[in-house]
């Protein structure tokens, strides 16, 4: 279920939208943010809520990369690959995460503290090697600037 | 060139309406409210302004085609879904000068008589759309947005709809379906979206900086503002430069400009003093040039006569420790990931190409692997129902024209000769 404040939140973004369906990519956010990933769950409260059959809402959310079907670590590295970052030493980059964390692309730590996701261009290129911890960017990546970076993330 | 996009972008208050404002902003909007809808249209044809998203389709067209549909109401989105790998044009304007925006939007919104706007923002800048959320909530206060906009009764409401990593929502029509809550996968044409678009009505999607030049086009009007840039193909534009060059970064150019001075006058050349071997001028979709061809203006009308495309103005320079090999087969695992899978020619064909590339990238390639393909992507070129096959087919055809014997030297030595 969501809690009050997220269905209020709900209310306000359909508010937006002529009908209740143009709020379901932004409801799968909620839903997201309140449980986690989207699981089954989390799926059939956003159809009951919007009144959006559950089968479209899941063929819908599975569309996109950054909706999240499996459960993810606190925190989520999102690395970007893409040509303008793999000139520049990004595979480098996937290679240290994995040596010095154990963290496969895809993949969650054990200790659940990070999950690496592979990006397809996050338009940072001028500034590559690039990625996003959570909702912050950070740019001209080195090996050591990483491992100070994900200092801050517990 | 005075800057227009990126004006103010270092005031660490940029974002702030009041700065905007004591900057000269929002002054245009007034004057744009106090003409008619079909002048402000004229001055912006009379400027020659194009689409800044790729394909450079002239804006006053588009406008006109929304406005004499009968149909109400009408909309407008704004596409913020930068997503063409080496593009960071937007970025700067959304996270810096999103009051630049919203003021376009609104003179836009008058023109078409557009009561309703979304901007539909690519997943991946989170930090852009709390600015953008916080500056609409500004505008709506000092009422530049809402009901009775500059008193004048005009109604434009505006909000952010955020996508949710598909690289094919940049594609109108797939914006569009992505908005309404469906998965973001191309609609046949026609009916055009100025016909049938969002929500079944006339509906103009404009690219964040296209939007973003209306407040300076008003402001000095449409014949002034086109004498910047090239005549074919008038105004500042907004190159963003990535890669093995001394300054990467984003230029505010008049459009036009010579690739060759972008690279060697205004980003320093090429970084460490070393060799250029490649160049993707406008996003990882636009033809790839060798060291030879690059000094071609940067516009949408001289580029194509130069064997390229002006793109998203996204200028990725490699130098000559590049595997372009590599660099080819990493573009095509991008297009496989990001085919919507409608299609046949793409869903499939972008599979097939990354496979090959990836064999030969591996130093596992075969006899005959070029010309297999040649002939893949010669049979997805106008044969997929939108540009992301086309695309992905013209990077593999373009790579090989240009650089045929590294293809060959990879598949006969089994191994690569240039980055190890």
């Amino acid at each position: 279920m969501f809690s009050e404040a997220a269905k209020k939140e709900l209310q306000e973004i359909r508010l937006r939208y002529p009908n209740a369906r143009a709020a379901l990519l932004p409801a799968l956010y909620v839903a997201q943010r309140e449980f986690g990933w989207l699981s089954p769950d989390a799926y059939e409260t956003v159809s009951d809520l919007l009144g959006v059959p559950k089968a479209i809402a899941r063929g819908v959310g599975t569309f996109y990369a950054m909706y999240k079907h499996k459960p993810a670590g606190r925190n989520i590295v999102q690395l970007c690959t893409n040509v303008s970052c793999m000139i520049l030493g990004a595979e480098r980059l996937v290679d240290f995460l994995k040596n010095k964390y154990g963290l496969e692309p895809g993949g969650t730590t054990q200790d659940e503290r990070f999950s690496l996701v592979i990006m397809e261009c996050i338009g940072a290129c001028g500034t590559a090697p690039a990625m996003l911890v959570n909702d912050d960017f950070y740019e001209n990546l080195t090996e050591n600037y990483i491992e100070e970076i994900l200092q801050r993330y517990k | 060139m005075e800057k227009i996009l990126l004006k103010n972008i270092e005031n660490p208050n940029s974002t702030d309406i009041n700065e905007y404002i004591k900057a000269g902003g929002y002054t245009s909007l007034p004057k744009a409210i106090g003409m008619v809808p079909k002048d402000v249209t004229e001055e912006v044809k009379k400027a020659g302004l194009r689409g800044r998203g790729g394909a450079g389709f002239p804006v006053a067209m588009k406008w006109t085609f929304a406005s004499a549909d009968p149909k109400f109401p009408k909309y407008l989105l704004c596409n913020a879904d930068e997503g063409e790998p080496g593009t960071f044009k937007d970025r700067p304007i959304l996270e810096k000068n999103p009051h630049l925006l919203i003021e376009g939007m609104a003179i836009s919104g008058h023109a078409l008589s557009a009561e309703y706007g979304y901007i539909y923002l690519r997943g991946e800048y989170p930090a852009a759309k709390h600015i953008l959320e916080k500056a609409i909530s500004q505008a709506y206060d000092k009422g530049f947005l809402g009901d009775n906009i500059a008193g004048k009764g005009v109604k434009f409401h505006l909000a952010v709809h955020q996508g949710a990593g598909a690289y094919i929502c940049g594609e109108e029509t797939a914006l569009i379906e992505s908005l309404e809550g469906d998965k973001g996968q191309p609609r046949i044409k026609p009916p055009f979206p100025v016909n049938v678009g969002v929500f079944a009505k006339p509906t103009v999607v404009n690219n964040v900086e296209t939007l973003s030049n209306l407040p300076y086009l008003i402001a000095v009007g449409g014949e002034a503002y086109s004498k910047i840039g090239s005549p074919d193909c008038p105004g500042p534009k907004i190159y963003c430069v990535s890669g093995h060059v001394e300054k990467p970064g984003v230029y505010e150019l008049p459009m036009g400009t010579i690739l060759r001075d972008i690279i060697y006058t205004h980003c320093g050349g090429i970084k460490g003093g070393r060799k250029l071997k490649a160049v993707i001028p406008g996003g990882i979709s636009t033809p790839v040039l060798p060291p030879d061809k690059i000094d071609c203006p940067m516009d949408f009308v001289n580029m194509p006569k130069h064997g390229s495309m002006l793109g998203s103005g996204a200028v990725i320079v490699m130098d000559e420790t590049v595997c372009l090999v590599k660099v080819c087969y990493r573009a095509l695992r991008f297009f496989e990931h990001e085919s919507c899978g409608k299609c046949t020619p793409c869903r499939e064909g972008t599979g097939w190409l990354r496979k090959i590339l990836g064999r030969i990238e591996k130093g596992e390639g075969m006899d005959g692997d070029i010309d297999l393909l040649l002939s893949i992507s010669g049979n997805m070129l106008g044969k997929t129902f939108c540009p992301l096959g086309d695309g992905a087919a013209s990077v593999v055809q373009n790579f090989i024209k240009h650089f045929r014997p590294e293809f060959e030297d990879h598949i006969r030595s089994k191994t690569c000769t240039v980055a190890g």
